[in-house]
């Protein structure tokens, strides 16, 4: 492999500043895979604050007993509206739309993915059904106040505007399709000469798998959703109890997407977390094949379990037997990969850098969500958890602590090089430990609230509930103080930040070859791929 | 793949990729009518009697004919391949012009076939569904679902066909540069390919 970074000056020139358009329009009309992620970076991120505000919001109202602060109805728009932002513009897009986009294609040696017109379309398709959620919020009567999974019958009474929030959601389901497709096309047409399967960094992997868990689940959602609201307009019935329709096929339907869906949002910041540890190990991957299939597996597993969400809906006993085993089941691929990590780990030269430290406690928090997953995925203990809190800490501590962390890993670990900018790495550390402690206080205690007994989507608790939600809302708000100082830092980095140089990190995949930021199609010559990834010391790894 | 620096994306085209790209396309819609097609196998276990007497009232005269019209207009769409193949571009220019006739046709018999189901005031929350038994207003709901998302297919099928048409008049499709024609032509073929199962389960299951 040639040395990319070392090629002459002169012909060198950032894609951050290419001849042609200025101004914004070199932005929103560019089909450049990296300005690409960037965009959906600058989207994501701003509605990450809005959705984050209004969980602070929510944990403002749990801190009084009565009068509540916000209306209940109020309350109910907040939960509607955090969910349906965080799960579908942010967590579920997030790590494949950004990091995806902009470093799949130079992991695997490519000047773009195989469609960079489409790619821009599907960035459309997102701002497009972004902007349609945020319109319903403020049109018709009112905000949504179904919850993120608009259940049915219910969102087919609600008074709000639930037709045009779920029309958004289509639209933003059709983004994701479009990213799948163009993902699984680029990995298996243009990785570089010499890049077989079993070269591929395993970011690469994640993603293929999200990929095909893109494609193969989103249309299921997205007929459902048409369905919706063709109930809501014409009143087709099919949903509908009172025309014959059965609820219960909704939450079967919602379902087997929504819950692969999940694996969309873990797998690729599964990835980020695989690239980062061997990198600040200094030690190759342990296990490369066990994580690249374990992807897959995954994937084809988490295909199957979706009626675990429903384990108190009324399914036949069968179906529950069958549901909970293979929920079981999917804790095994997901076991390999943590125990793969913690192996790489052993005997590396370990440093604590700002990404490595977010990618540890992806690792810590992703293994409290798993098994906490585990606990409610058993039938007993479901019945008793199901709707309380606890469904709420574990699902934050796999959707945040997981996917959410793994964001920010890749975000810190990858800035570098999207930016050419290093940010401050002290404040960055400083920035973890609020993050760190407010999140286990948080979410920690909604599981111990939900273990008592405190149901979800409520606007209010009992008093005996009060002590935990305060110490919830104390955790919520340190938490927010901790992002805001995280992100605060990465700003500033990226007026004033000092040159990165290519490789920061000392990493050996493909993108730490090309300058930073790299150059508008990536390679001016096509690198030929002779090895694994992982290699940090030939000789001792030959 | 081009090796030479350019600004410009490499003007290489990846007839391979863009033909993987258009199956996986073709598996979303697939997938995209399936979740349709579950509810059906629900529903029709649930209530077989009203599902038998909702299909014996559609008029399978026009079900049958719209499949007779869909099944050759897949042929003139594959004709239209096949000449482009051997250079004859006037010839591609007929048979998408007629795909793209025979499209319209089965619009306009859908139409008629509608407005005669909605006359009759068997329409979602239509006085004469509404004294039904409920089996029947769900046999109707995915009737009118079914074959109105696919019918929102032949729609955007035509809007396809004709841009591709145009594509051919103005040279950007040729006899070595045909897989837009090709991608176009499997997405007919999948939209007759969900008719073949509309019109058994709908139609002919009385």
């Amino acid at each position: 492999m040639t040395n990319l970074a070392q090629s002459d000056p002169i012909e060198y020139r950032s894609f951050l500043d290419m001849e042609g358009r200025k101004g914004i329009l070199s932005w929103i009309l560019s089909t450049d895979h990296k300005r690409i992620g960037i965009l959906y970076l600058a989207v994501m991120l701003t509605l990450f604050f809005v959705a984050m505000t209004i969980g602070v919001l929510m944990r403002i109202e749990q801190l009084t007993l009565n009068p509540p602060l916000f209306a209940p109805q109020t309350y109910n728009a907040f939960f509607t509206v955090h969910g349906v932002i965080m799960i579908f513009m942010f967590v579920l897009p997030g790590a494949a739309a950004v990091f995806g986009n902009f470093f799949l294609p130079i992991m695997i040696g490519a000047r773009d993915v195989s469609f960079p017109r489409l790619n821009l379309l599907s960035w459309y398709f997102f701002i497009t059904g972004a902007l349609v959620v945020i319109l319903s919020l403020f049109t018709g009567k009112g905000a949504p106040d179904t919850g993120w999974t608009f259940y049915v019958p219910f969102s087919l009474r609600s008074g709000t505007n639930v037709p045009l929030g779920v029309f958004g959601v289509f639209l933003l389901g059709f983004s994701s399709i479009l990213t799948g497709i163009n993902f699984i096309t680029t990995v298996h047409r243009l990785r570089a000469p010499g890049m077989t399967w079993h070269r591929m960094p395993l970011f690469v992997w994640a993603n293929y798998a999200t990929a095909w868990v893109q494609v193969l689940a989103t249309p299921v959602i997205g007929v459902t959703l048409l369905l919706v609201i063709a109930e809501r307009l014409f009143g087709i019935g099919v949903f509908d109890p009172a025309k014959g329709g059965d609820p219960l096929l909704y939450q079967h339907l919602f379902w087997i997407y929504s819950h692969p869906a999940v694996y969309i949002m873990i797998l690729p910041a599964m990835g980020v977390i695989t690239e980062i540890i061997p990198t600040f190990a200094h030690r190759t991957i342990f296990g490369y094949k066990a994580i690249a299939y374990s992807s897959i597996g995954i994937a084809a597993l988490g295909s199957l379990v979706w009626g675990h969400h429903m384990f108190t809906s009324g399914m036949a006993d069968t179906a529950n037997v069958v549901f909970s085993l293979f929920t079981f089941l999917v804790a095994v691929p997901s076991a390999i990969k943590v125990f793969n990590w913690t192996a790489t780990l052993h005997k590396g030269s370990i440093e604590l850098r700002p990404p490595m430290l977010f990618a540890l406690t992806f690792v810590f928090l992703f293994l409290i969500g798993g098994l906490t997953g585990l606990i409610q995925g058993a039938l007993n203990v479901n019945v008793h958890l199901h709707d309380t809190y606890w469904i709420v800490g574990h699902f934050h501590y796999v959707m945040f602590g997981g996917t959410g962390m793994g964001f920010f890993a890749a975000l810190l670990y990858w800035f570098p090089k999207m930016f050419g900018k290093m940010y401050n790495e002290k404040v960055a550390t400083i920035a973890w430990f609020p993050i760190f402690v407010g999140f286990n206080m948080l979410y920690g205690s909604m599981l111990y609230l939900g273990y008592m007994g405190m149901p979800r989507r409520y606007y209010t608790h009992l008093p005996q509930f009060h002590a935990g939600h305060v110490i919830a809302s104390i955790g919520g708000f340190i938490l927010a103080a901790g992002l805001v100082l995280l992100f605060a830092n990465l700003v500033v980095a990226l007026f004033k930040g000092k040159k990165a140089g290519p490789n920061p990190w000392g990493g050996v995949t493909l993108e730490w070859q090309t300058p930073s930021p790299p150059p508008f199609e990536n390679f001016a010559e096509i690198p030929k791929i002779a090895d694994r990834p992982y290699i940090f010391n030939p000789e001792v790894s030959r | 793949m081009s090796i030479e620096p350019s600004h410009e994306h490499p003007v290489h085209k990846d007839y391979e990729g863009s033909k993987l790209g258009m199956w996986l396309f073709l598996f979303t819609e697939i997938l995209l009518f399936g979740g349709l097609f579950l509810l059906y196998s629900v529903y029709r276990a649930r209530y077989p009697l009203d599902f038998h007497t909702g299909g014996q009232h559609l008029n399978t005269f026009i079900g049958v004919a719209n499949t007779v019209i869909l099944l050759t207009s897949s042929l003139t769409v594959a004709m239209a391949i096949t000449a482009m193949q051997k250079g004859n571009r006037k010839l591609t220019m007929l048979c998408l012009g007629t795909t793209i006739v025979f499209a319209l046709m089965f619009l306009v018999n859908k139409y008629i076939e509608w407005m005669g189901e909605i006359r009759r005031g068997i329409y979602p929350n239509g006085p004469a569904l509404l004294r039904l038994p409920n089996g029947e207003k769900i046999f109707y709901g995915l009737y009118y679902s079914m074959t109105g998302l696919h019918g929102l297919h032949v729609m955007a099928g035509i809007v396809a066909l004709s841009i591709t048409l145009d594509f051919v008049r103005r040279k950007k499709i040729t006899n070595t540069d045909f897989t837009k024609l090709e991608n176009v032509g499997l997405y007919w073929h999948l939209v007759d390919v969900i008719w073949i199962f509309l019109l058994p389960l709908l139609y002919l299951a009385a």
